[in-house]
C-alpha cells in the first residue's frame, strides 16, 4: 500500500491563524458537533424547538413589564416590547454563542483525550447552534415588528448579515478565549455567567444609547454589539440610514477580539490533552 | 520500502502538577503566596517517555506491552497526535485511526442510528464511508432492533458491542488500538479478537496494546516491551513476552544493606533487609494470583521499646489495598526479623508498592519506608474463553457454592 501521505508530528507547533487545509479536512466533524448540539439540545423537554421562540418571548415581555412600564425607560420611535426585542435577538445569539463556546472543550473532554482533531471546530461549531436560534428569533422579530405596523428597511439586508458577521467573530473570539482558559481553570465556569450579566448592562440591548452620559460613551465604542444593536433598531424602525462608521470600527474590534481569542486558544492547544 | 512509522528519539516529559486533573484559580494563588519567590522546581517532572526509536514496515502488526505506567498509552496518545512528543518525531506514512477506548463521543440522548454517524466522524470516518458500512456495522454489533432506541436505554453489553462494531469497521492504514478486549463477554470478545485477526491480515499496520499475553501471542509477530519510558526489548512476540513474565520487570522484590550505617532508617530502628518469596518452594520468580506470598524484614533495634510493624500495601494506581499491623513486641538492641504471609488467591492481578512503618507504644509512628518492595502479580489461565480483566481490588477466593436444594 504506497501512499504519498505523511503526518510528522514535532514537538511544538504553535501557529496563530487557522489552518484552513485542516479544517476543510474535518468539515464533516464540524457538521457532526453541530448536529449533535442541536439535536441533543430539547431532547426531554415537553416544548421542544418551540423553547427557541419562548426565551425572547418571556424575556421580552419581563423586560417590558418591568423596565418599559415600570422604569419607563425611554425607547425612540419604537415601541417598548419591539425596541427590546431588537436587542435581544443579536444578544441571546452573543450570549448563547459565547457560554456554548467556553465550555465546549470541557463538556467534550472524553474525546480531546481519545481522539485527534483540530479543537477549533468544538468552540466554532457551537455557533451553528444559536444561529438556528438566531434565525427563528428574527422570524419572531419581524412578527413583532409587522403588529406594531413597522416596516423594516431595505438597509436590513446589509445590517443582519453584518451584525451576524461582528457578533459572530466577537462572541466566538472571546469563546475561544475562554474555552482555552476554561481547560486549566475551571472558574471560567462560575465567572461566564456573570461577565454575561455584566455585559448586558453595558450594551444597550435594555435603554437606548441616547440617555447615557456623553463621558461613558466611549464604551459603545469599545463594545461591538452596541453598533450592531443599535443600527438593527434603526432599520426595523425602518430608517433610510445607517451608522456605517460604528459598524465599520466595530468590525475592525471584532476581528482584533476574534484574531487575539484564536491567538491564545492555538498557544495553549497542545496541552489541552494533557490537562483537562 | 519505507517503513509506514518512523518514531525518531521521542521523549515526553510531564509536569507531575499536569497530571492533576483541573486547576482553579484559587490553587494557583495558594501556590502562589505559599512560595512566591521559588521557581518552578524541576522535582516534580516526570519522564513518560525516554528517548524512543522504532521503524513499523508496513503490514506489521507489533504488540506493546509492560507494565502499567511503563509508558504504554503515552506512546499510542502520541502516535494519534492527541499530545505532542516534548522532543523527537514522528513520521507517520499512512492514514492513522485511533482506538484509545471504544464508545468516544457516544451521546447518550442519541439513538444507535445516530451514535453510529457521531462516533464514526469521531473516529475520522467519512459520511459516504459510514453509510457503505452501516449494515454490516449493525449486523456485527447484533442490535438492529435498538437501532432507534436512544444508547442510554441500551444494556452495557449492547453499547459496547455497538461501540466496538463501529471502530471494527475502520478502515485506516494505520490502526492504534488500547486495550479495547478487556470488555464485554465471552462471545464477543472472540469476536473481537476474530476481526482483530481479520483486520491484521488486510495487510493494514496495527500497534496494539494489552496487558492480555494470549492476545498479544495471538495477534503479533513482533512486541516492544516497554520499562520505565523506555523500550526494553523489540522482537520477536514469544521471546519478549516470555521475557516480560519471567523477569519480573521492574520489580524490587528484595532489597538488603550489610553495613548499618548506610542502612534506611533513623536512631531508633535501622533496615537491614526486605524481600518478598513465593511461600510454596516453586521458587518462581512469577507471582500469579495463585501463589502464596512471604514478605520479610530484618531491622536492629536501636533503642529498647515497644514496637510493631505496619504494612501497607498499596496498588500501582495508588488505591490502598490493606494495611495489616504486626503484633506488638517489647524488643531489646538486637537484630530482629518480622514475617508477613499473604495467602494465595487473595491478591488481584495487578502491579502493587509497599509502604512499611515501624510504630512505637502501639500509637507513635518512629520511621516510615515509602515504596521498599514493589511486585506485580499476574493473572493465570482460567477456565473457559473469558481473558476479561477481573474487577476489584482483591480477589479472594470465597466459599461459594451451588447446592441441589
Amino acid at each position: 500500500m504506497e501512499t504519498n501521505f505523511e503526518i510528522k508530528i514535532k514537538p511544538i507547533k504553535t501557529n496563530f491563524y487557522l489552518n484552513f487545509k485542516e479544517l476543510w479536512d474535518y468539515r464533516e466533524l464540524f457538521i457532526i458537533f453541530a448536529w449533535r448540539d442541536l439535536k441533543v439540545r430539547y431532547k426531554q423537554t415537553v416544548l421542544g424547538i418551540s423553547w427557541v421562540l419562548f426565551q425572547p418571548l418571556v424575556s421580552m415581555v419581563v423586560f417590558t413589564v418591568f423596565f418599559g412600564n415600570f422604569v419607563k425607560i425611554p425607547s425612540g420611535n419604537l415601541p417598548y416590547p419591539l425596541f427590546v426585542l431588537c436587542g435581544l435577538v443579536f444578544w441571546t445569539f452573543f450570549s448563547n454563542t459565547l457560554s456554548f463556546a467556553s465550555s465546549s472543550l470541557v463538556s467534550n473532554e472524553n474525546i480531546i483525550k481519545k481522539v485527534y482533531f483540530p479543537k477549533v471546530i468544538l468552540p466554532l461549531s457551537t455557533v451553528i447552534t444559536g444561529s438556528v436560534d438566531l434565525f427563528i428569533s428574527f422570524v419572531l422579530l419581524f412578527i413583532v415588528g409587522f403588529y406594531f405596523k413597522f416596516t423594516p428597511s431595505i438597509l436590513t439586508l446589509i445590517v443582519i448579515p453584518l451584525g451576524y458577521l461582528i457578533s459572530f467573530l466577537t462572541a466566538s473570539g472571546l469563546g475561544l478565549f475562554f474555552s482555552a482558559l476554561n481547560v486549566k481553570y475551571r472558574d471560567v465556569r462560575y465567572i461566564i455567567p456573570f461577565f454575561i450579566q455584566l455585559l448586558i448592562f453595558l450594551t444597550p440591548v435594555i435603554y437606548p444609547t441616547s440617555i447615557v452620559s456623553s463621558s461613558s460613551k466611549f464604551l459603545f465604542v469599545l463594545n461591538p454589539m452596541s453598533a450592531v444593536i443599535e443600527s438593527t433598531r434603526g432599520v426595523i424602525g425602518g430608517n433610510l440610514s445607517v451608522d456605517f462608521l460604528a459598524l465599520g470600527t466595530a468590525t475592525l474590534i471584532a476581528l482584533v477580539i476574534f484574531f487575539f481569542g484564536l491567538a491564545f486558544f492555538n498557544a495553549t492547544e497542545k496541552f489541552f490533552a494533557d490537562i483537562i | 520500502m519505507k517503513p509506514i512509522i518512523e518514531v525518531n528519539h521521542i521523549s515526553k516529559k510531564y509536569r507531575i502538577g499536569e497530571k492533576q486533573s483541573y486547576y482553579s484559580f484559587r490553587d494557583t494563588l495558594t501556590d502562589l503566596a505559599k512560595s512566591p519567590f521559588r521557581k518552578k522546581s524541576n522535582k516534580s517532572e516526570f519522564w513518560a517517555l525516554k528517548d524512543i526509536s522504532f521503524k513499523v514496515m508496513p503490514g506489521e502488526v507489533i504488540g506493546i506491552i509492560g507494565r502499567n505506567g511503563a509508558g504504554k498509552s503515552t506512546l499510542l496518545k502520541i502516535l494519534s497526535r492527541i499530545t505532542p512528543p516534548t522532543t523527537g518525531e514522528v513520521i507517520l506514512r499512512g492514514r492513522v485511526a485511533s482506538l484509545l477506548e471504544v464508545g468516544t463521543g457516544f451521546h447518550p440522548e442519541l439513538t444507535g442510528r445516530e451514535n453510529i454517524y457521531l462516533n464514526g466522524a469521531v473516529l475520522g470516518m467519512k459520511r459516504a464511508e459510514i453509510n457503505n458500512k452501516f449494515d454490516e456495522i449493525v449486523e456485527f454489533a447484533e442490535i438492529s432492533k435498538f437501532l432507534d432506541t436512544p444508547v442510554k436505554f441500551y444494556s452495557s453489553g449492547m453499547y459496547m458491542r455497538l461501540a466496538f462494531a463501529i471502530a471494527a469497521h475502520l478502515e485506516p492504514e494505520i490502526l492504534l488500538v488500547d486495550e479495547v478486549l478487556a470488555v464485554g463477554d465471552v462471545e464477543f470478545q472472540k469476536k473481537c479478537l476474530g476481526k482483530m485477526k481479520e483486520v491484521s491480515k488486510q495487510g493494514r499496520t496495527v500497534l496494539f496494546v494489552s496487558h492480555n499475553m494470549q492476545a498479544i501471542q495471538s495477534l503479533c509477530k513482533n512486541t516492544i516491551l516497554l520499562k520505565n519510558g523506555e523500550i526494553n526489548d523489540f522482537g520477536p512476540t514469544d521471546k519478549v513476552v516470555n521475557k516480560y513474565l519471567n523477569t519480573g520487570l521492574g520489580n524490587m522484590t528484595m532489597k538488603t544493606w550489610n553495613n548499618m550505617k548506610n542502612a534506611p532508617g533513623n536512631q531508633f530502628i535501622r533496615i537491614k533487609s526486605a524481600k518478598i518469596i513465593d511461600f510454596s518452594n516453586n521458587k518462581n520468580s512469577l507471582f500469579t494470583v495463585k501463589t502464596p506470598l512471604q514478605i520479610e524484614f530484618e531491622f536492629w533495634n536501636l533503642a529498647p521499646a515497644k514496637i510493631n510493624l505496619s504494612l501497607v500495601l498499596w496498588s500501582i494506581a495508588g488505591e490502598c489495598i490493606f494495611n495489616v499491623g504486626s503484633d506488638s513486641k517489647s524488643l531489646e538492641k538486637g537484630l530482629y526479623k518480622s514475617i508477613c504471609k499473604i495467602p494465595a488467591d487473595l491478591l488481584n492481578d495487578n502491579a502493587y508498592s509497599i509502604h512499611l512503618f515501624f510504630v512505637k507504644d502501639m500509637s507513635i509512628g518512629i520511621y516510615n519506608h515509602e515504596n521498599i518492595l514493589s511486585f506485580e502479580v499476574q493473572d493465570v489461565e482460567r477456565e473457559g474463553n473469558w481473558y476479561g480483566k477481573w474487577i476489584g481490588a482483591v480477589r479472594p477466593k470465597l466459599e461459594f457454592n451451588i447446592e441441589e436444594k
